[in-house]
């Protein structure tokens, strides 16, 4: 059957199992919105910017596991989203971005709203493709969602023509599809499996170092199992908080600049680090040159390009990370009298972890007349359920967030790690929001970035989507003040968001649910009152101004000179 | 240690590949010495001819950046003896009185030709490894070198084995 180049990519969509959208109408896709009415199956949520839009697929796709979908019209629509692609490029989401171009016969004429799109995300994007027959629509997307969420995910763009839209042609699903310069490797190598089960039987103080990677491959279940048979310490990065529940004794919390001190100090001491979907983040690994001097290092990863970038690697696995753990648990099944040997060696180490541990747990000083933001993340989690699904912004928040509330499960923090993208948390919450209407979804702001989307409010409100968006409010861009009074000498330049917000007014302006309170002994009945609620709620908390997010290497530093107090 | 190596892409003959390569190179900081490319005995595909520079980290990077790329096919690594190289120069060169006779001789022992003549001017094509043109440009460059182009190298490998494309 004919039909336009609009239908027939929506139609490519439902195959793809496409059920919601977040796109935003223009000149040049009014034809995919007009198509879009005849087509029911796919939900569509109207942000209230692109960059909102984006950001929401992005954060369904990280709740979810889904490839999220985002659509924005051509030239200014378009470029809103570029932040949305590169957040999602950073941290390796998959995301499919349709974006209107100006018909095929004006393109390069510097056309009305025309930008040239697939040149400007080609180094924020896994890759993009031009549509210009209508025919090859159902191809394209099919390679678009395989490219997306297969191997190391990733945005895939495609800029869709309007007179491509119009143009009628057959709707022709391919069955398979042959990328010839596109194949990942996901098949660990079993060889290299079990050079590795030598090294991890050999260790004496060995270390899992657990990225995003694990969440992205669905590999947590695999990971923890691992790490409890052999007894190793789990350390996860920013992006891999949830991979290991952290409340598991072998758990070390997060490492790096904002990281636990158990966990940098294990790191330095180690003789192993078993790295597994984790790229050695300048953040992570501090001063290079000084990086676990003593440690091997066997890094699994999906992408080769991660391998001995930053570090020195010993042992490189290149697979899907959830083939490599269940090849390596199958292995370990042949060794048990190994394993109990290894339990025993690894006594002293399990002492010198609980040592760190206990001499510098993760802890701030407890106020009974201003709020401290700590405590505040601390009752979330005692007030949330247990797969309660948190979306955080960038800046100190986001490290109290990391650092206090309590990750049991893979896919409940949607944060911006690689690119640290102010803004993000409240449509990412919404996009969640959107994927788990009954699921408990919580943002975690501070005042500056929360203002940087803070019109996506009135989606959440029109969309009936109920997150509970947290404000620590400290008038302050606190994360880079903190900078400025640790190495600028208090030279606050520009960092005090002067301007008080009555963000309770705000709330109620859009619609929500609106909650304010300076006192500590009142934030438990605040959070109590805004889960209760049916519906958005917006929770300022008025915290200590200066609060600073300790410990914290500083930058270019080792990791073991971590600044504890300050 | 940084050396010169020579590496061969085979690519999607579409557009907007070379922007993704050269872009590729610029966005990580990598260096181009030259590129070039054009379509092979498959009209699909289109081979590229990079010559670079780096450690052995970097060019192990380059490597492994350009095979994710979704256009990129096959990439070789010349790291060694194992393939040939040749270049072409088109090169403007002043001859007047008695450098007009210079000029033929060295042309002569470089084999090279002469493509045009002026009574100021030879301009003449040279063929043959970088090295070599670099070695004609040595001793034409006292004379006056007016205008200058080389095409940059393209490489195949040494003995029987072809690659398909």
């Amino acid at each position: 059957m004919k039909m336009n180049g609009a239908r027939i990519l929506l139609e490519s969509l439902k195959r793809e199992g496409v059920d919601l959208v977040f796109g935003y109408p223009g000149g040049t896709v009014i034809n995919l919105y007009d198509e879009l009415m005849n087509v029911r199956e796919i939900r569509h949520i109207l942000p209230r910017h692109e960059q909102g839009g984006t950001h929401a697929a992005d954060g369904y796709a990280r709740a979810t596991g889904k490839v999220g979908v985002a659509i924005a019209t051509s030239g200014p629509g378009a470029t809103n989203t570029v932040t949305g692609i590169a957040t999602a490029y950073m941290d390796s989401i998959p995301m499919v971005v349709i974006c209107g171009q100006v018909p095929t016969p004006l393109i390069g004429n510097d056309a009305f709203q025309e930008v040239d799109m697939i040149g400007i995300t080609r180094p924020i994007t896994k890759h993009s493709f031009l549509i210009r027959n209508p025919k090859d629509i159902p191809t394209i997307v099919r390679k678009a969602f395989y490219i997306a969420r297969s191997g190391r995910p990733g945005p895939v763009l495609i800029d869709f023509p309007k007179d491509v839209q119009i143009a009628q042609a057959e709707f022709k699903w391919p069955e398979t599809i042959d990328i010839r310069g596109y194949k990942p490797n996901l098949e660990g190598h079993p060889r290299q499996v079990e050079k590795a089960i030598t090294m991890m039987m050999a260790a004496r103080r060995p270390v899992m170092y657990v990225g995003g990677g694990v969440i992205l491959a669905n590999a947590a279940e695999e990971l923890t199992q691992l790490a409890r048979r052999l007894q190793f310490p789990v350390t996860t990065t920013l992006m891999g908080l949830g991979s290991f529940p952290e409340n598991d004794p072998l758990a070390l919390k997060m490492l790096g600049m904002h990281g636990a001190y158990a966990a940098n100090m294990a790191m330095t001491n180690s003789d192993l680090i078993l790295a597994v979907g984790a790229r050695f983040d300048d953040r992570v690994t501090g001063k290079i040159a000084t990086f676990a001097p003593h440690a091997k290092i066997i890094h699994i990863d999906v992408d080769p390009t991660s391998i001995r970038k930053n570090v020195r690697v010993d042992l490189p696995i290149v697979g899907d990370t959830r083939d490599v753990l269940i090849k390596m648990l199958a292995e370990l099944d042949k060794q048990a009298d190994g394993i109990k040997q290894l339990h025993k060696n690894l006594t002293a180490w399990h002492e010198d972890v609980t040592g760190w541990k206990t001499k510098h747990p993760i802890g701030y000083k407890q106020s009974t007349t201003t709020i401290k933001p700590q405590y505040v993340i601390q009752k979330l989690r005692e007030l949330s359920n247990d797969d309660a699904i948190m979306a955080t912004d960038v800046g100190q928040h986001q490290m109290w967030a990391a650092q206090f509330f309590e990750f049991h499960q893979p896919r409940t923090l949607l944060t911006s790690g690689g690119l640290g993208t102010m803004g993000f948390g409240l449509p990412a919450a919404m996009g969640a929001q959107a994927a788990f209407p009954k699921r408990q979804v919580l943002c975690v702001c501070g005042d500056g970035g929360v203002q940087m989307n803070i019109q996506e409010l009135a989606t959440m409100v029109q969309n009936r989507l109920p997150v509970k968006i947290v404000i620590l409010n400290n008038n302050f861009l606190g994360m880079v003040r903190q900078w400025q009074e640790l190495f600028f000498d208090k030279r606050y330049s520009q960092t005090c968001m002067e301007l008080p917000i009555d963000f309770v007014k705000l709330a109620e302006a859009y619609g929500a649910k609106g909650l304010r309170t300076e006192k500590p002994g009142e934030v438990e009945q605040v959070i109590k009152e805004a889960l209760a609620y049916n519906g958005p709620v917006v929770m300022e908390f008025k915290i200590a101004r200066e609060e600073k997010v300790l410990p914290m290497v500083p930058a270019g530093a080792s990791l073991n000179e971590m600044v504890l107090n300050a | 240690m940084h050396h010169s190596h020579t590496i061969s892409v085979l690519v999607e003959n579409e557009f907007g590949v070379l922007a993704r390569v050269s872009g590729l190179f610029s966005g990580r900081g990598f260096n181009i010495d030259s590129l070039t490319v054009a379509p092979t005995n498959e009209e699909s595909l289109s081979r590229m001819t990079i010559v670079t520079r780096g450690d052995e980290n970097v060019l192990e990077q380059i490597t492994k950046q350009l095979n994710k790329l979704v256009d990129v096919i096959k990439v070789i690594d010349f790291s060694d003896d194992s393939a040939i190289e040749r270049e072409m120069a088109l090169i403007k060169v002043t001859a007047e009185d008695e450098s007009r006779a210079e000029v033929l001789r060295i042309v002569d022992i470089f084999r090279a030709k002469i493509i045009d003549v002026t009574p100021k001017s030879y301009t003449i094509e040279a063929t043959g490894a970088p090295l070599k043109i670099d070695a004609i440009l040595e001793l034409l460059r006292p004379l006056g070198l007016k205008e200058l182009v080389r095409t940059g190298a393209v490489a195949i490998g040494r003995g029987a084995r072809g690659w398909k494309g």
